[in-house]
């Protein structure tokens, strides 16, 4: 049976900005996936058993065979659905700085957001804030340097750089909210606040970008549920 | 095939097993470059430039473009030079190698550090922590010689503070980790690993760095 055969599954869950990277990635390969969904609160025996060392979504299943953390998700369906638009640029430089500022917004920028709900105070909320801040403006200048006047850090299309940063569009939304400022917009980075919106309007990420009013009920749900543990 | 004029350039630091990873990567390829030794207390002007974000060590300089991040500079070397790939051709195999080098660096090397720094009241736990990490490693490595099969590939260059550091870190800590006892299978992957005709050309010699991490414990 060739790759574009076999069946593929992906466990996940619809509030999840890790999740929306391979479904971008499938939408973009017009690869049919079956969708999942885990419930809040509990883990399936299929996800136990398909990523016991984590024991965490996003996972893709093809075939039989697990693949797992949503950046090597996208790598491997970039890959193995090679009719497709690429997703990685061709270039190795190219690719290093894509996956250069990935990692960065995995490890530090996307832990900062997050921490910002949970912040003990103002002095601490204040420093995440501005953390935040630095680092759109980082991702401002890199977006200039990158896409070099085309749309998307991918080029005309959207790319893997695009698909690692846009999935945390829903969420800073939901924390600009929740600070009541914002960070990513015209005046400040008007270049993203451009990208922001061709990439939320793209086919591969629409129907799979959650409306903010949602994700906001979501996390009034989940800080709920986190306070009473 | 011999390339165009290439400039490799190396910035980095001899006692970091960051900075070695990409040691590792250009000597099992085989490439030529020039290596500056950074002082962390006095950045050079060069590291300022060419790391402007995390102002951090390895950075690889290649034909005057900076790569940083130990790991993907090391899957940069591995897709510009194409002799002894670190990965295997099959995308299966590369989404799993890639898998256990991020767990590598995220779930083993943490709680590994932490055992030997961590002071009294955090030891215990960061022990635990660092016996799971190990056990995980165990399963995986299984009866491979090497993580990346029959020669060193990306998950062995992740592992390399596994394969090494730990050793001289425990006997300075007098910690038992990884020992033949506890965990045969990735012991005996870390005598391999160490005493690889080329990686341990790359490796900083043992009496060197047990010295330098002695002279930081209180």
């Amino acid at each position: 049976m060739s790759e574009g055969e076999k069946v593929v599954k992906l466990l996940g869950a619809w509030p999840s900005p890790f999740v929306m990277r391979p479904r971008i990635a499938l939408n973009i390969k017009s690869a049919s996936y079956e969708f999942l969904e885990e419930t809040l609160g509990s883990k399936s025996q299929l996800l136990l058993q398909s990523n016991p060392v984590h024991k965490k979504i996003p996972v893709l299943i093809h075939g039989d065979k697990p693949v797992c953390e949503s950046l090597i998700i996208v790598e491997y369906v970039d890959q193995v659905f090679s009719s497709g638009p690429s997703i990685l640029p061709s270039d190795p430089y190219d690719r290093s700085v894509a996956r250069f500022w990935a990692a960065y917004l995995d490890d530090k920028w996307f832990p900062a957001m997050k921490a910002i709900a949970g912040a003990k105070g103002d002095e601490e909320g204040k420093a995440l804030i501005q953390q935040l801040g630095e680092g759109l403006a980082l991702m401002e200048s890199a977006y200039h340097n990158i896409s070099k006047g085309k749309p998307f850090f991918g080029g005309d299309r959207v790319g893997y750089l695009d698909i690692a940063f846009g999935c945390f569009l829903g969420w800073l939304r939901v924390t600009e909210s929740h600070i009541g400022l914002k960070l990513l917009d015209q005046t400040k980075t008007p270049g993203l606040a451009q990208w922001a919106e061709t990439f939320c309007a793209d086919d591969a990420v629409k129907p799979v970008m959650p409306e903010t009013d949602k994700l906001s009920e979501f996390a009034k749900l989940l800080m709920a549920k986190t306070a009473s543990n | 095939m011999a390339a165009k004029e290439e400039q490799v350039k190396f910035l980095g630091k001899w006692p970091s097993p960051f900075s070695n990873r990409v040691e590792l990567a250009l000597k099992l390829k085989g490439i030529k470059y020039d290596y500056s030794e950074e002082d962390l207390s006095n950045k050079s002007q060069e590291l300022l430039t060419s790391n402007p974000v995390h102002k951090k060590v390895p950075v690889l300089i290649h034909n005057g473009r900076p790569i940083s991040e130990s790991l993907v500079i090391v899957e940069y070397i591995d897709e510009t030079w194409k002799s002894n790939p670190f990965l295997p051709p099959n995308p299966y195999h590369r989404a799993s190698a890639r898998f256990w080098s991020k767990l590598v660096d995220e779930k083993c090397l943490p709680p590994l550090w932490d055992a030997f720094w961590c002071d009294e009241k955090g030891r215990e736990k960061a022990v635990e922590e660092a016996m799971e990490a190990l056990k995980i490693l165990e399963n995986e490595i299984g009866d491979k010689r090497f993580f990346g099969g029959d020669d060193v590939g990306l998950v062995d260059i992740s592992a390399n503070f596994v394969g090494y550091w730990v050793d001289i870190l425990q006997e300075i800590a007098g910690l038992q980790l990884l020992t033949s006892e506890k965990f045969p299978k990735l012991y005996k992957w870390s005598q391999e690993f160490s005493t690889h005709p080329i990686v341990k050309q790359a490796l900083p010699p043992r009496d060197k760095l047990f010295a330098f991490f002695k002279s930081r414990t209180g």
